[in-house]
């Protein structure tokens, strides 16, 4: 890569049937920003960032990311999720495996560590968010926010470069949000490359370098936290704004 | 506006309210349940003492002949003398301690079950027990005479049959089910294919097939064990079903599942086998072991060609003119071994519904 973007998408073209999901997105990222992505509902924000680890395939443009072309081809696609991690909406914890097992699993099964090794790394990282006594506990006996923040954890375990966040605080209870919401933010601190679809105002002015706004398959505006959230330049952002600030 | 104090905690209710109350709330909670609590003692009333008294009360025990039963009752001397054939057909008398050893070992394997907490343990020391048994069954090394499987019969020959199409068609089953969840389009129809044809033709059909037809493959003079031909024939069959009622299982599996296994780099076959399947299979136990309960039913069709299983040995030992008539005693036994054996795998299976329920909780 002649320079310092982690994530090139060119003329990103995406259609589910007939109905043209994405349309001609082009966007960098650079290694260790923190982009924060916006918009209504059903604007195409997961099917996006979806894309960049290939849970979604696309029929036109491109996408590298890290220097690995993101296309159908299995070694590739290995290679692209030991470097992207996921965090979703609903955890998607397994629910049949202890937290430290939903943590070790990839690291044992995907990197062939040791599984001492693998337990000792999983621990550092459930005490990094806060929840290494529940380490034998099933997912289903954890709130929300606990559940979110191990799925956190589970994700760095492959010390990914790039973070994917869907909507890690919108399925959690209000007074669970903080709580997911300070360990992103100390993620972001680290230097971390981080991709997160949000509308927590906080998160984006405290940490993101640039927020996007997206609106019906397209990237609307794009500023910085502060312009974004005060100054809006686009009528369609500032109509979004509105709504999601008038109550 | 107001302010409340913080209530004090309080014991809820207690539930049990004695014999009496549940009586009432279970059998004479409306007229109709009245009616039919009453219908049913006396259809209990009806039947139970005539049979006891058949079965026990008048019944001989002791004698080795015919002629040692009064004839008002059961002849349970008829079921002891045959008894060896009924569990173990024609099995050469003096190889018997063989099969027994297989009974002993089972028990040792209940109790490893008991002690090997992994799943994985469990698995290794079931499959050393079935490959040991089969060597002890079929005899051919270590010294063990050959036991041809036409002399195999009674209620272990059902067993046989029952094991074999259960462990055998688990896998297959399983794969059979993968293969039609799959994206590839010539695996899915292959898999559709399988199971539609299979699930639309009754066992006996798929065992006279086999028996008869398979053979028709093979090249003159290749003689291919009746037995094993069943085998084949009952295990496809019953791999249909099991890939029915997993594919259920999978299909209660939410897709986040399946994206979170991708997401933390899976390959297909990991995400598969170590996070979809076990929470299939979790979601299919109690379907999978009713189907597996009338598979072992189902193994007395084997009759029709030609294999002596426990209940093809009740009848001909009935016919034996010695012995005539005694086909009631014969197929009441049948029916209390087959009960016995249907229901402890169904409490069995309720266990580990369980087991796996407060995994998940
Ligand atoms: N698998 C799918 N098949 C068809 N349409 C889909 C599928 N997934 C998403 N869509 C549609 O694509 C649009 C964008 O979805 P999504 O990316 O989830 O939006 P957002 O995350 O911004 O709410 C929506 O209109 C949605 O209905
Ligand atoms: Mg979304």
């Amino acid at each position: 890569m002649k320079n310092d973007n982690i994530i090139e998408i060119n003329n990103l073209n995406k259609w589910y049937g007939d109905f043209h999901v994405l349309k001609d997105i082009n966007f960098e990222v650079k290694k260790g920003e923190i982009i924060v992505i916006c918009g209504p509902s059903g604007s195409g924000k997961s099917t996006l960032i979806r894309c960049i680890n290939y849970l979604e395939q696309f029929q036109e443009g491109t996408i590298v990311v890290d220097g690995i072309e993101v296309i159908n081809d299995i070694k590739k696609i290995k290679a692209l999720r030991e470097d992207v991690a996921m965090v979703f909406q609903h955890f998607n914890l397994f629910p049949h495996l202890s937290i430290l097992d939903n943590l070790t699993l990839s690291p044992i099964w995907v990197k062939k560590k040791p599984k001492k090794e693998a337990k000792k790394t999983a621990m550092k990282f459930l005490e990094r968010v806060g929840i290494a006594e529940q380490a034998e506990k099933y997912p289903n006996q954890l709130s929300g926010g606990q559940q979110q923040r191990v799925a956190i954890a589970r994700s760095l375990c492959k010390n990914p470069s790039i973070m994917l966040f869907d909507e890690p605080t919108s399925a959690l209870d209000p007074e669970m949000v903080s709580e997911v919401l300070d360990v992103m933010i100390e993620l972001a601190q680290e230097g971390r490359t981080m991709i997160c679809v949000t509308h927590e105002m906080g998160f984006a002015k405290k940490v993101a370098d640039r927020v996007i706004f997206m609106d019906e398959g397209q990237i609307v505006e794009e500023n910085t936290p502060n312009n974004f959230f005060d100054n809006p330049e686009s009528d369609r952002l500032k109509l979004f704004l509105d709504q999601i600030l008038s109550h | 506006m107001a302010v409340y104090e913080q209530k004090a905690v309080k014991k809820a209710p207690s539930n049990s309210k004695g014999v009496i109350h549940w009586l009432k709330s279970n059998l004479f909670s409306t007229p109709l349940n009245v009616a039919m609590t009453l219908l049913g003692l006396a259809i209990l009333f009806w039947i139970i003492p005539p049979f006891v008294q058949w079965a026990y009360t008048d019944a001989n025990f002791s004698g080795e002949t015919r002629s040692d039963c009064t004839g008002d009752g059961a002849c349970w001397v008829f079921v002891k003398m045959k008894l060896d054939l009924f569990m173990y057909g024609f099995y050469p008398q003096e190889e018997l301690w063989r099969l027994k050893s297989v009974l002993g070992l089972f028990v040792v394997q209940l109790f490893a079950f008991k002690f090997f907490k992994s799943i994985k343990h469990k698995f290794i020391s079931f499959s050393i027990y079935l490959i040991i048994a089969f060597i002890l069954i079929n005899g051919g090394i270590f010294g063990l005479e050959i036991v041809p499987t036409d002399k195999w019969g009674g209620l272990m020959l059902t067993i046989v049959v029952a094991v074999v199409g259960i462990v055998f068609s688990f896998p297959i089953g399983i794969i059979v089910a993968f293969g039609r969840a799959s994206n590839l389009p010539i695996i899915r129809s292959v898999c559709v294919t399988y199971i539609e044809f299979i699930r639309g033709v009754p066992l006996i059909t798929i065992l006279f097939m086999s028996s008869v037809i398979l053979p028709l493959f093979f090249p003159e003079g290749i003689t291919f064990d009746k037995l094993l031909r069943a085998l084949i024939g009952i295990t496809l069959f019953q791999a249909a079903y099991v890939a029915e009622i997993i594919r259920g299982g999978l299909q209660s599996i939410s897709t986040g599942q399946y994206e979170a296994a991708d997401a933390i780099g899976l390959s297909y076959w990991q995400k598969m086998l170590l996070v979809i399947l076990p929470q299939a299979l979790k979601v299919a136990i109690p379907n999978l072991v009713g189907a597996f309960i009338s598979l072992f039913q189902d193994t007395t069709l084997v009759l029709i060609i030609g294999l002596f299983d426990l209940l093809a040995m009740v009848r001909i030992t009935a016919a034996d003119s010695t012995w005539l008539g005694m086909e009631t005693e014969g197929y009441v036994f049948v029916t209390i071994v087959f009960w016995a054996f249907c229901y402890g795998m169904s409490r069995y299976s309720n266990k580990l519904e369980k087991q796996f329920n407060t995994n998940l909780k």
